[in-house]
Order: C-alpha cells, then sequence, then structure tokens
C-alpha cells in the first residue's frame, strides 16, 4: 500500500502531534521547570538529607527486591519450560497476577497479612519484627510488582534453545550447576538483562503499594517517589520538579539500556 | 540436567515465594471482603461513592483504551511504514511511559495541563484529567502489540489489491486491519488491565474528588487511610474480578492469535 505523499505526511503529523501533547511536552516542561531559576536551587533540593534518604531508600528497595526476584525468576522459569508437576498451570497463570493488580490493592493485601491484626501479624509482633510501616513492608511491595519481568523474559528464550546442550553437557559428566553456569546461563543472558532492567524500572518508580504500606512517615519511610508528591503537597514545586527530574533520567538510562539489551537479545538468538 | 531433587526444591522455594508475597496476601483481601459474609461484601461494594467510583474507573478505561486502539494503531502504522528523520528517537520515546514512575507522569501533565499552565489549557481535577493520565500511562501497549504484526505482515496481498484498483483506505479496511486485530485486541486488553488499577498518576491531578474524580483505586486508598479496611478489601475483591476476567480474556485472545498466525 502506497498511500499518497500527502496522506503519509498528514497521517505523520497527527501521529508525533498526538505524542508531542501527550508525552513529550509535559516531560520537556517539567525539565524546563528543574531549571527554571538555574542549576543552583534543583540541586539544593535533590541534596537535602531528606531527599538523599528518600533516594537512598529507593535504591535499598531495587538491592533487595531485584536480585530476589532474578533468582525466583530464574528457577521459576526453568521448572515451567522444564518440568511437568502437579501445579504449573496455576503457577504459570499466577505470575502474571503482579501485572494486573492495583498497586493500591498489592499495599492492602500486604497490611491484612503482615500488618497489625493480620493473618501473621500477631506472631510477627511477639517476635518483635514490624514489617508494614517500615522498611521489610516496603520492600515486599517493590518485590510483588516487580516479579514477572525476569521469569515472562527468560522463559521463551529457555523454550527456543532446548535441551540438546544441556543434555550433552549432562553425559559428558557435567554436574548440574556446571551445566546451568556453563550452558544455560550464557543462552539466557540478554533476556536476563532484559528482564532485570524492566523490573529495576519498575522497582525504582512504585508508588501506590509502597505508599499504602509506608505509613509516609518523612524522612523515615519514604522513597524518592514519594518524596515528590511530599513535596508536591508542601508547595515546594521545585524540590518535587527536581527529584521528578532525576528519577525520569534514571528512566531514560532504564529505556537506553532496555534497547541495548534488545539489540543483544535479538542478535544472540 | 538438573538433579530431580535439585530441581524440586527449586520449585518448592519458588512456590513459597510466591504465596508469601503474592498469593496469601491477595487471598486475605478476598478474605476480608467477605468478613460480613455476602451481605457486608455486597453493602460495602455498592455504597454510592463506591458504585461511582466503581463506573468512572470503567467507563473511563473504556473510552481511553478505545482511543488507544486508534491512535496506537496510527502510531505504530507510521513507525513501520513511514520513514522520517528521529524515527528511532520517537520509537524509544514510546516506551517512556513504562519506565518512569506513575507519580511523576502525573506530575508532569499537571504541570502543563495544571492550574500554572503555560498555554491556557487547565484540566486540573476534571474527569478530562482523569482521562489524560490514564491515556498517558497506557500509551505503549496497543502500539508495542500491533508494531511486529505490522512488520511482519507479507506486503504482496496489499500490493495485489492496489494493482486491483483498491484505493489506499480500502487495502487497509480490507487487507491490513483484518490481520491486525488481533494484536490490537490484545493491547487494548492489556490496557485495560493496566487502566483498571491506575493509581500513581492519578492522584495529583484528578483531585480525587468523590462522584466526580475519584477513581477505584483512590477510594481504596482514602478507605484504607480511614481505616476502613473491610469496604477497602469489598471494592478490592471488585477491581480483583475485572482484573482476573481480563487475564482470562487476554490469554484467550493470543490463544487465538496463535490460531490466525497458523
Amino acid at each position: 500500500m502506497t498511500p499518497s505523499r500527502v496522506s503519509r505526511i498528514t497521517l505523520r503529523t497527527v501521529a508525533l502531534g498526538y505524542l508531542a501533547v501527550l508525552l513529550a511536552a509535559p516531560v520537556g516542561l517539567v525539565f524546563y521547570r528543574t531549571f527554571e531559576h538555574g542549576f543552583g536551587p534543583a540541586w539544593q533540593a535533590v541534596t537535602t538529607p531528606e531527599a538523599l534518604h528518600a533516594f537512598w531508600l529507593t535504591i535499598l528497595m531495587v538491592l533487595v527486591a531485584v536480585p530476589a526476584n532474578t533468582v525466583f525468576g530464574v528457577i521459576t522459569a526453568i521448572a515451567l519450560v522444564r518440568h511437568r508437576f502437579p501445579g504449573r498451570a496455576l503457577l504459570n497463570a499466577a505470575i502474571d497476577l503482579p501485572f494486573a493488580v492495583s498497586p493500591v490493592v498489592i499495599g492492602l493485601a500486604l497490611i491484612l497479612v503482615y500488618g497489625e491484626g493480620g493473618w501473621f501479624g500477631s506472631w510477627l509482633a511477639d517476635h518483635g519484627i514490624q514489617v508494614i510501616f517500615a522498611t521489610p513492608g516496603m520492600i515486599l511491595a517493590t518485590m510483588f510488582v516487580s516479579l514477572p519481568f525476569v521469569v515472562r523474559e527468560v522463559m521463551p528464550v529457555l523454550r527456543e534453545i532446548g535441551t540438546e546442550q544441556e543434555q550433552a553437557a549432562s553425559t559428558l559428566g557435567a554436574s548440574s550447576f556446571q551445566t546451568f553456569w556453563r550452558i544455560t546461563l550464557p543462552a539466557i543472558r540478554w533476556a536476563l538483562t532484559y528482564g532485570v532492567v524492566l523490573a529495576t524500572a519498575r522497582a525504582l518508580g512504585e508508588f501506590g503499594a509502597v505508599s499504602v504500606v509506608s505509613g509516609k512517615l518523612q524522612g523515615q519511610t519514604e522513597t524518592a517517589t514519594l518524596f515528590v508528591e511530599q513535596r508536591f503537597h508542601q508547595f515546594d514545586l521545585t524540590g518535587a520538579y527536581a527529584a521528578s527530574f532525576v528519577l525520569a533520567m534514571l528512566a531514560i538510562a532504564t529505556l537506553l539500556s532496555m534497547n541495548l539489551a534488545n539489540r543483544r537479545k535479538r542478535v544472540a538468538s | 540436567m538438573p538433579r530431580p531433587t535439585g530441581a524440586a526444591h527449586g520449585r518448592g522455594a519458588a512456590g513459597i515465594y510466591l504465596s508469601l508475597i503474592v498469593l496469601i496476601p491477595l487471598a486475605a483481601v478476598v478474605s476480608k471482603g467477605f468478613d460480613n459474609g455476602w451481605d457486608g461484601f455486597w453493602s460495602a461494594a455498592t455504597s454510592p461513592a463506591s458504585v461511582s467510583a466503581l463506573k468512572l474507573t470503567v467507563v473511563a478505561s473504556f473510552i481511553v483504551v478505545a482511543i488507544n486502539g486508534v491512535t496506537g494503531t496510527l502510531i505504530a502504522w507510521v513507525l513501520v511504514r513511514d520513514d522520517f528523520r528521529g524515527k528511532s528517537i520517537v520509537n524509544s520515546l514510546i516506551d517512556l511511559p513504562f519506565a518512569l514512575p506513575t507519580i511523576v507522569a502525573g506530575l508532569t501533565l499537571l504541570a502543563l495541563y495544571g492550574p500554572r499552565s503555560p498555554v491556557g489549557v487547565d484540566v486540573a481535577y476534571t474527569r478530562i484529567a482523569v482521562g489524560l493520565a490514564l491515556l498517558f500511562v497506557t500509551l505503549p501497549f496497543v502500539v508495542r502489540a500491533v508494531q511486529p504484526v505490522l512488520i511482519e505482515l507479507d506486503r504482496d496481498m496489499e500490493e495485489a489489491a492496489a494493482s486491483l484498483g483498491a484505493g489506499p483506505l480500502t487495502v487497509f479496511r480490507r487487507i491490513v486491519l483484518p490481520n491486525l486485530w488481533p494484536a490490537i485486541l490484545a493491547g487494548v486488553a492489556l490496557g485495560f488491565a493496566r487502566s483498571i488499577g491506575e493509581f500513581g498518576s492519578l492522584v495529583l491531578i484528578s483531585g480525587n474528588l468523590p462522584f466526580k474524580t475519584e477513581v477505584s483505586s483512590v477510594f481504596i486508598f482514602g478507605q484504607i487511610e480511614s481505616d476502613r479496611v473491610a469496604a477497602a478489601a469489598a471494592v478490592s475483591v471488585v477491581l480483583l474480578a475485572i482484573s482476573l476476567v481480563v487475564l482470562l480474556a487476554i490469554s484467550a485472545l493470543s490463544r487465538w492469535a496463535g490460531r490466525h498466525d497458523a
């Protein structure tokens, strides 16, 4: 189909115009507003002790949740692709739940299990462990939302590479660990990287679920995204914009590494 | 091959992990929703404020994904079939809503379309703002579903139709569109699932006005804050049920699309 030049340019203009109005202009404006009064105020806003603590807490969430989900993801992907066992279909379906559940519902769910009066609440209280309105609960929330990415990226690649090489290796006397380390892992590494990047982006940006379980104790249980909201409500727009700018830069870095990992993944397969 | 015992241990650990983080908590929501029996659930889920929030959520999500179906297909078409400078940048930009934290998304929209708008468009705290935020966060779904199908699409049929005298519009409607339908619907369904539960992008720009701009997730949040956990759980159960239906529809769709390819 070769529509006339005029209609092609019209379609292009409409598509790009839509993207500009919805995406590029708002994000661009926040970048402009961040540095409207120069670099100094923005820098100051994101280097206050409270802001630094918020960013550190966000990094902590990522550092715990993403590795946990990576290990879980690889084990689960191998189990789902390579083995037949009772409950396999259920496990496979349950993996996608975090994509479909509202962040607020996730937060509520965690409170009902780990909070005061929750299913495990009294046991946890007896052992002096506070999960809800504290860091552990926020980590659980981050784990929940970023859980499916690694599994879903690794599974199709595992299916594609088949088991021939793995079987050859074990016939030649390789242990199961050696087979995994030398054969399986190199084959899935770009898909794994892609999944890790997606999970990291999701973990960095989580707001709703963390907001519900955090109790929003300023300077204590406040991640970077909660800091943005809190600054906005305190009428500190510079602070809100500057922290948003940092988060947006992280998002753009994520996009770039996604493109890179995706290209490598395609070359590898 | 891993030894059977090692594999079984791995599966067991994975199962426990998934149960502790996802399954048991979601079961707790359902259990809490029915704490006071079916009647308790029903009266909480059908309170005027909750019904109004659910209605807004579902209707807004339908409108938004319908718009996405059109604009997403158009953008995918432009990205695949058109050629212009900076196309690869635009292509990467599509994923920005996936990567950008939702609270930042809401803040950026509020900056341009809120009270301090430099272009004089102020839709903050209206239903239009709700739609705008949902359009922003669901933008990539249809584009990314349609794009690969459009790349793979054999152009011989289109050329044959054109050489037999079909105009571009007829070719699109009769040849291209039928091939894209499964992908468009899959993207729409994913966007709908996302839209139903959206929270972060809405909290700043929607104003959370009950009976006006309050969607279900924001309503649930308010119920939790004011310690009405059973009511929050009841509405959560409704949202979970909707998500479950959408997930089932998506898997049915992907089976249908698989048959379409073969």
